[in-house]
């Protein structure tokens, strides 16, 4: 059983008194396991950075605790945290040297200067930047900044790692190279890392588990495929990819499926939540891949109003009496189905297609 | 001269390029003058008699001035370095961090010695110093002096300050160090400039100073705007022509100094 | 869910409370030095002015107005009637005037080169600030005292002048109220040229090609678009050449010639030759509330300004 590295416990964050009180955090509460790849994910203004910068000391918080294995960090300022972050805006001293920047921690820890040196090489080695050592950091180009905080986090062999959206700055292509690195270091090292982020498809590639934010409010915690496949509410599927959301009307519960009905008359079927009964309304959410488009039989069940070609992909915009459906179809296998924009086209529905969401 | 754009030709107003340089002319023409006759070697403003420092080795030997000259670098470093340390202090509590309660108040009271007209913190002075007790001289001289010399050091200080993110403290705070070694090797630094270009301004202001020192000084304790004015009095000699290039060179060379150090970049 | 509450008071942690403490700590050299050194002093000031003199300088702790009243009013020796004397009203209208004409004197060199340099590059125009700046930081005796070197009456100036045969005799230029005028504006113009340059600086100049394009002439958008936008930087400008204009004591008392006093020498003749303090301290105060309501109207202004713009 993993040991947990961090738990939020009801965390609470507000700023300022009365009417023009702002809420940060609200009763947040999360766990982090040890040699996690953790991510906090959402919109700016979710409270991701405060809940951050609440573990690494630099916000207090107005009410709850966070445990770091165990032990209540509250009343400890940064300086007496075992835990480290790497800036999003790096944050190098710009009067020290690359060198001195990475050993700085060593040196506040007392650490006595041979040590300090061989630790300092060991870690520009890691981040693959040895032969930079005596520079200034202003002489460095942003993906190399990068790693020099990197570097001079993880000198100290901190128990914990925050990131605060490292990446942000970067250009693709050395965004893409990063993720891979930062994974592997993790991994390399073991040491739990939080990264904070607002980009998804970051989120899902690195992570082992994503929290998502909104509002000052964890909305779902979960692995990549959990999140997506199993959104628990609106937000969560709208924020994690696309998706397509229909009211529908719970017609008949079997077993532990729960047969839909929306007002277009289109049948889905979806995993029945506790307490379901027929005639319940309900949301459901529809991935766009996870819809099937082919020539109807009969009249069909929507019409085309609109198609994209992507190349790899093909969009189509359906309408459903009067709900419109994105629709992705792969353009694979030498297969041409295409469908003109007015055409009717049967919609089907993979089994484990549609959700239903809690709010 | 290259032609003008029509943005530029727009904006152009005919006259105001020559008073423009009119107003340098008229700002810097006496101070040229002053210095081209202290160089004159025959005491005349109509003849040339060659360039020469003679003026300037003469008024330099004259223990009366040597001792205003020390007596004014004594003053202007006592009270600059005490006045530097002060406003720093002052801008890290008010340029930092959320808003003290009487954040504006204090602020002003910084700044009141720059609104006030000189003449009126030059009584002040002298009736306060005169009422508790404080004998004039030299220490009132530069007790004065202190208090108009902080706004002067304060404002290059906060306006580095505020150019210096939060991040970096933070980062050095997360990087285990107290809040005093994130002062002293993280903020300090980053900060020097501002500090450094505080206290060229606040010793400058105290060396060219001669209102309140006039009012405040004790017989004996003469500094050397004193003693110009005592020699403008019986006339005007090239001696005081030399002392007056001489000061008017050295304030120039420093606050030219202060500007510089004060817009180093941070990227050292 | 949990129900927020609303709080009245922000929740402060232990670290931001030492934070705060701290900071207060630091402020406080830098408030009492100029509580002690400034603000107490001048409360001394409004004191004194209703003591009387004593009789080698210093005061007699006995209250009274007479300082006050010593101002606009002379006591007959014999019989102890008061007359109405216009001398120290005299001084302070000559100094009001004077300040207002270094005012209207540097407004008009000050405004021409503040434009000119917010037309520049940009390159260029922080050297030229510097160079507008800088005389005003080199000592004020000094610049004071050559400007008197240039134009007494046997100065470089005359003597241009009755080399070049527009006179025959040196002109009477030091040591009349022009030269005080003239003195104070060289004193004091950058201080009308910096405001007024930052005012400018900000201006959207498409806005005067938009002006052009509606046949507006050169002149009429200076008057209409021009000066409205740099009226903020007029107006902090006037202020700071009025102020230490109206207390100037070294113009008045070099170029002045000890006959056209200002209230800069009248105080300072209190404390020096007549030694009648309380009377010093009385024209003191009068002209710190002078300064006060320009300082009143400029915050007025201000304020105005940011309502405005919100």
């Amino acid at each position: 059983m993993a040991k947990t590295a961090i738990a939020v416990v009801e965390v609470t964050k507000v700023y300022g008194a009365g009417s023009g009180a702002v809420t940060a955090l609200d009763n947040v509460s999360l766990e982090i396991r040890d040699n996690e790849f953790f991510t906090l994910l959402g919109p700016s203004g979710c409270g991701k950075t405060t809940l951050l910068r609440g573990i690494a000391g630099f916000e207090e918080l107005t009410d709850g605790r966070i445990l770091l294995f165990g032990e209540d960090i509250g009343p400890l300022p940064p300086n007496k945290r075992p835990v480290n972050t790497v800036f999003q805006q790096y944050a190098l001293f710009p009067h020290m040297s690359v060198a001195q920047n990475v050993g700085f921690g060593l040196r506040m820890l007392g650490r006595d200067r041979a040590e300090t040196e061989a630790t300092v090489q060991r870690m520009l080695d890691l981040v693959k930047l040895g032969a930079l050592a005596g520079r200034r950091p202003t002489q460095l180009s942003g993906g190399q900044q990068q790693r020099v905080a990197l570097a001079r986090a993880l000198a100290t062999r901190p128990r914990v790692l925050l990131l605060d959206e490292p990446l942000s700055a970067l250009d693709l292509k050395l965004r893409q190279e990063m993720r891979v690195e930062l994974k592997l270091l993790q991994k390399e090292t073991g040491i739990t890392f939080v990264f904070v982020t607002h980009d998804q498809e970051e989120a899902l590639t690195m992570s082992d588990r994503i929290a998502v934010m909104s509002d000052g409010k964890v909305q779902q915690v979960g692995g990549a495929q959990d999140i997506y496949d199993r959104p628990v509410n609106h937000f969560v599927a709208d924020f994690i990819g696309e998706t397509n959301f229909l009211d529908v009307e719970i017609e008949d519960i079997a077993g532990d499926r729960a047969h839909c009905r929306s007002r277009a008359g289109l049948a889905l079927e979806a995993e029945a939540p506790e307490g379901a009964t027929p005639g319940l309304r309900v949301s459901l959410s529809v991935r766009p891949e996870k819809i099937g488009i082919g020539t109807p039989r009969q009249g069909g069940n929507a019409v085309v109003e609109r198609l994209t070609y992507l190349g790899t992909d093909t969009h189509y915009l359906v309408r459903a009496g009067e709900e419109s459906l994105l629709v992705r179809v792969q353009n694979a296998h030498g297969r041409s189905s295409h469908f003109e924009v007015g055409a009717r086209v049967a919609l089907t529905f993979d089994p484990d297609a549609a959700r239903i969401l809690a709010d | 001269m290259a032609r003008r754009t029509r943005g530029e030709e727009l904006r152009r107003y005919p006259g105001f390029r020559g008073l423009t340089f009119g107003c340098l002319f008229f700002l810097y023409a006496p101070m040229v003058v002053i210095a081209v006759y202290s160089f004159n070697a025959i005491r005349s403003i109509t003849v040339w008699g060659g360039f020469s420092v003679s003026w300037y080795l003469k008024a330099f030997s004259n223990p009366a001035i040597q001792k205003a000259a020390m007596n004014s670098l004594i003053v202007a470093s006592v009270a600059a370095t005490v006045a530097t340390v002060f406003a720093t202090c002052g801008a890290l509590a008010l340029a930092r961090g959320r808003p003290l309660r009487g954040q504006e108040a204090a602020f002003g009271l910084i700044n009141l010695p720059l609104m006030v007209p000189e003449i009126i913190s030059a009584v002040a002075s002298l009736l306060f110093f005169v009422a508790v007790g404080i004998p004039l001289g030299l220490g009132s001289i530069i007790l004065a002096h202190i208090v108009f010399c902080i706004p002067f050091a304060y404002l290059p200080i906060s306006a580095r300050l505020e150019g210096v993110e939060a991040y970096y403290e933070e980062a050095a705070r997360d990087l285990y160090a107290d809040r005093w070694k994130a002062f002293r090797y993280v903020l300090m630094p980053l900060l020097m400039p501002g500090v450094i270009s505080g206290f060229i301004l606040a010793f400058i202001i105290s060396l060219d100073d001669f209102i309140i020192t006039n009012f405040v000084a004790g017989p004996g304790a003469t500094t050397l705007p004193l003693a110009i004015y005592g020699m403008v009095r019986t006339g005007f000699t090239p001696e005081i022509n030399a002392i007056s290039t001489l000061m008017l060179l050295i304030s120039t060379f420093f606050v030219s100094l202060s500007y510089l150090v004060g817009r180093r970049q941070k990227g050292f | 869910m949990a129900q927020t509450e609303i709080r009245i008071k922000e929740v402060i942690g232990p670290q931001e409370r030492r934070d705060l403490r701290i900071r207060r700590a630091l402020l406080l050299p830098s408030l009492l030095v100029i509580g002690f050194g400034l603000v107490l002093p001048i409360c001394i000031v409004v004191i004194y002015s209703f003591l009387r003199p004593g009789t080698y300088g210093g005061v007699i702790w006995n209250f009274t107005f007479s300082a006050y009243i010593q101002f606009l009013f002379e006591r007959d020796i014999f019989d102890n009637t008061l007359t109405f004397q216009t001398a120290y009203l005299e001084i302070y209208l000559r100094s009001f005037l004077q300040a207002v004409a270094a005012t209207v004197g540097a407004f008009l060199l000050g405004f021409p080169a503040a434009y000119f340099i917010a037309t520049r590059p940009l390159a260029t125009r922080t050297m030229w600030i510097f160079l507008i700046t800088v005389p005003y930081w080199v000592n004020l005796l000094i610049r004071t005292i050559s400007m008197l070197f240039i134009i007494r009456d046997e100065g470089p100036l005359n003597y241009l002048l009755i080399w070049l045969g527009v006179v025959e005799t040196p002109v009477r230029i030091a040591y009349t109220d022009f030269a005080v005028g003239l003195a104070l504006v060289y004193s004091y113009l950058p201080f009308m040229v910096l405001p007024i340059y930052a005012a400018i600086e900000r201006f959207d100049f498409r806005l005067m090609e938009a002006a052009y394009d509606l046949y507006a002439g050169r002149w009429t958008i200076l008057r209409e678009i021009i000066l409205p936008v740099a009226k903020p930087g007029i107006i902090a400008g006037s202020l700071l050449v009025f102020i230490p204009s109206l207390g100037s004591f070294l113009a008045p008392d070099i170029l002045g010639g000890g006959k056209n006093l200002m209230i800069g020498n009248m105080i300072a003749l209190q404390f020096q030759g007549s030694r009648n303090w309380p009377f010093g301290s009385a024209a003191a105060v009068i002209l710190m509330g002078v300064v006060l309501i320009a300082l009143m109207i400029f915050v007025r202004q201000q304020l105005r300004q940011r309502v405005r713009t919100n």
